[in-house]
């Protein structure tokens, strides 16, 4: 059956070699960057992959595993939203200023009334505030996470206003409302259960063959959400909707979806996204402060890019993304393991950015032609 | 003669000082073709335009059906059984061909708001159901349409509109940018509409290809219908007459 199919026009048409999903390629490529830092590090004498000092129990370095996974966690969780945003043709600034506002707001709800025996020295609100069940900040923090994303999007489907000035004056105001909040000091000393969320173990301790779990919550979450969103978007309407207005906003519009209500939908998923991103990081670090989240948005944007999410939207999938974010994380890593300086770091991430859209325009156009 | 399927009395359109259609009467029936054909400028898109409410008519009535309509865009156009193949594709490139054929009108396992379950098996079945009967050939549904040649993308929005055809067809310029056999592919779809009895409104300047399809050929000219003559009372020479305006003047009757 492998027999070349006649397309319209006599042209030659073979099925076969079409139907390679992207993410091969993005799957091909992480492979690639993990080999590279691997032979790298061999160079130096050591092992990117595997554990040289005591490699009793784990062939893989674990505690580089670990650490990987949850760096990615926290930032893959808003990339998810981030991705579907892309995906509509839109893009979205605001995450990294939403996280820090969010964990501002979340932090001051979580607050226990009594530390070492002492009142609590950055209580924000009185007793009423204090030693509330976990559900409480949770649910205040999503509430925080969909009012940012309602701002987004009904500013972007109402006054289409283009998108990337939307969400940058939401992400330069979320800041300002994040250091407002509690005049620029860090709030703490959360509850004993708040800071299960993060540093619990849920999962802790399973082991699948070669790879033992991290069993970090935040990881948990990340893989949970991305298959919750890798069957919404490729099972469902809502899905659907998504591509076919990146795809072509007019015919979207044409055939009767209601695009303005979907967009709203969509950005307001990704700040729901962004606010569990919060409640995990200020859970984590058993603190919040007004500059969390920081740049948060162009790692979530760049896990997506890498993961061939195209910008110009209709193209990518949650899944490209989670490849994305281990790739991104691969590098930083390697980076770390081949002892290069923090400061190349950042400029070789930049250009590694670049390469991603680059490559995408040079895939779009190759296809274009044919 | 039969039932009046479609029925325009003195459809105007003003864009600003422009008047791109003026005083349109225009009637359809049942199971006819019709090919509108005019000079670029004449106002055949913006006649179209108006019927499909792509735009909102400056005066004039719609009789679609037995009834006058004033449908707030193409969707309720739609709705109410006119199925458009526009001048510009209204694809969506990423999606596949069945995404397409049913965008807007997706079928569902189970119903959950935005959340619905695509049935997408059945989606699939229909979609090679309708490009069989439409005789489109389609290497792989499977594909984004992005991959496809622009016959293969007319012939997705084609097949589209006749799959779903239930009262009324337009086709604007179905074949202006196809090759000799997608061409003759398209007109092999829209004389299988012409068997199963859907009238269709046909824009084209393609003279051949309308006295090979349509049973009337309606000219506009400078926004105005300078005249309605059946297939058989009429040739090439005297439709280009009307065309070029040698023939019909100012004050011709209308349709």
């Amino acid at each position: 059956m492998a027999e070349a199919t006649h397309g319209l026009g006599g042209l030659k048409y073979d099925p076969a070699k079409r139907s390679r999903a992207p993410e091969w390629n993005v799957f091909g490529a992480l492979v690639l960057i993990i080999l590279i830092f691997e032979i790298l590090n061999r160079m130096q004498g050591g092992s990117f992959l595997f554990n040289m000092r005591d490699n009793v129990d784990a062939i893989f370095n674990q505690q580089r595993l670990d650490i990987m996974i949850l760096q990615v966690a926290i930032i893959g969780i808003i990339a998810l939203g981030v991705t579907q945003v892309i995906i509509i043709g839109g893009i979205d600034l605001s995450s990294g200023s939403v996280v820090g506002a969010t964990a501002m707001v979340v932090m001051s709800f979580a607050q226990t009334a009594m530390v070492n025996g002492n009142p609590n020295p950055k209580a924000i609100f009185g007793d009423w505030a204090m030693d509330l069940p976990v559900i409480v900040p949770i649910a205040i923090g999503l509430a925080c996470g969909l009012f940012a994303g309602l701002i987004n999007g009904l500013l972007i489907a109402y006054t289409r206003i283009p998108p990337f000035i939307a969400t940058l004056g939401v992400m330069v105001s979320a800041r300002g409302a994040a250091r407002w909040w509690s005049n620029g000091q860090p709030v703490s000393f959360p509850t004993a259960e708040y800071g299960q969320l993060a540093n619990g173990d849920l999962l802790g301790g399973m082991t699948f063959g070669l790879l033992h779990w991290p069993g970090q919550n935040p990881a948990v979450v990340f893989v949970l959400l991305a298959i919750l969103f890798h069957v919404i978007m490729t099972y469902t309407l809502y899905g659907k909707r998504c591509y076919a207005i990146g795809s072509n906003e007019a015919a979207a519009r044409m055939s009767g979806i209601n695009v303005d209500r979907h967009k709203v939908l969509v950005y307001v998923i990704a700040g729901l996204l962004s606010a569990v991103a919060a409640v995990l990081l200020t859970s984590k670090n058993l603190t919040a402060q007004a500059g969390m989240g920081v740049m948060y948005e162009l790692d979530a944007i760049a896990m997506a890019v890498i993961g061939g999410v195209s910008l110009a939207g209709g193209r990518g999938s949650i899944l490209g993304t989670v490849l994305g974010a281990a790739i991104f994380s691969v590098i930083i890593s390697g980076f770390t393991s081949i002892k290069l300086d923090a400061y190349y770091q950042e400029m070789v991430k930049g250009a590694i950015i670049v390469g991603a859209v680059v490559l995408d325009q040079w895939r779009q156009r190759k296809r274009s032609r044919g | 003669m039969s039932k009046i399927i479609l029925e325009t009395r003195g459809l105007t359109k003003h864009y600003g000082g422009v008047h791109a259609l003026e005083d349109a009467n225009f009637i359809l029936h049942e199971g006819e073709h019709v090919a509108v054909v005019g000079d670029n400028g004449a106002g055949k898109s913006t006649f179209v335009r108006q019927v499909t409410a792509v735009e909102q008519r400056t005066s004039g009535e719609i009789i679609f059906d037995g009834q006058p309509v004033h449908f707030a865009g193409p969707l309720e156009a739609r709705q109410a059984g006119i199925e458009t193949v526009f001048q510009t594709l209204a694809l969506a490139d990423d999606l596949d061909v069945p995404s397409n054929l049913f965008l807007g009108r997706e079928l569902f396992k189970f119903r959950l708001g935005p959340f619905s379950w695509l049935d997408r098996k059945t989606m699939r079945d229909r979609t090679l159901e309708a490009l069989k009967t439409t005789a489109v050939k389609i290497p792989n549904v499977d594909n984004p349409i992005r991959n496809m040649s622009g016959g293969q993308r007319q012939c997705v929005s084609i097949a589209r509109t006749a799959a779903f055809a239930s009262k009324l067809v337009i086709m604007d310029e179905p074949t202006a940018a196809l090759g000799v056999q997608e061409t003759a592919q398209v007109e092999n779809i829209i004389r299988g509409l012409k068997d199963r009895g859907i009238p269709m409104i046909l824009i084209s300047h393609n003279l051949r290809q309308v006295f090979d399809l349509v049973d009337r050929i309606v000219v506009f000219r400078r926004g105005r219908i300078v005249a309605s003559l059946r297939k058989d009372e009429t040739d090439g020479n005297d439709i280009v007459s009307y065309i070029t305006g040698v023939k019909g003047g100012s004050d011709a009757a209308y349709a």
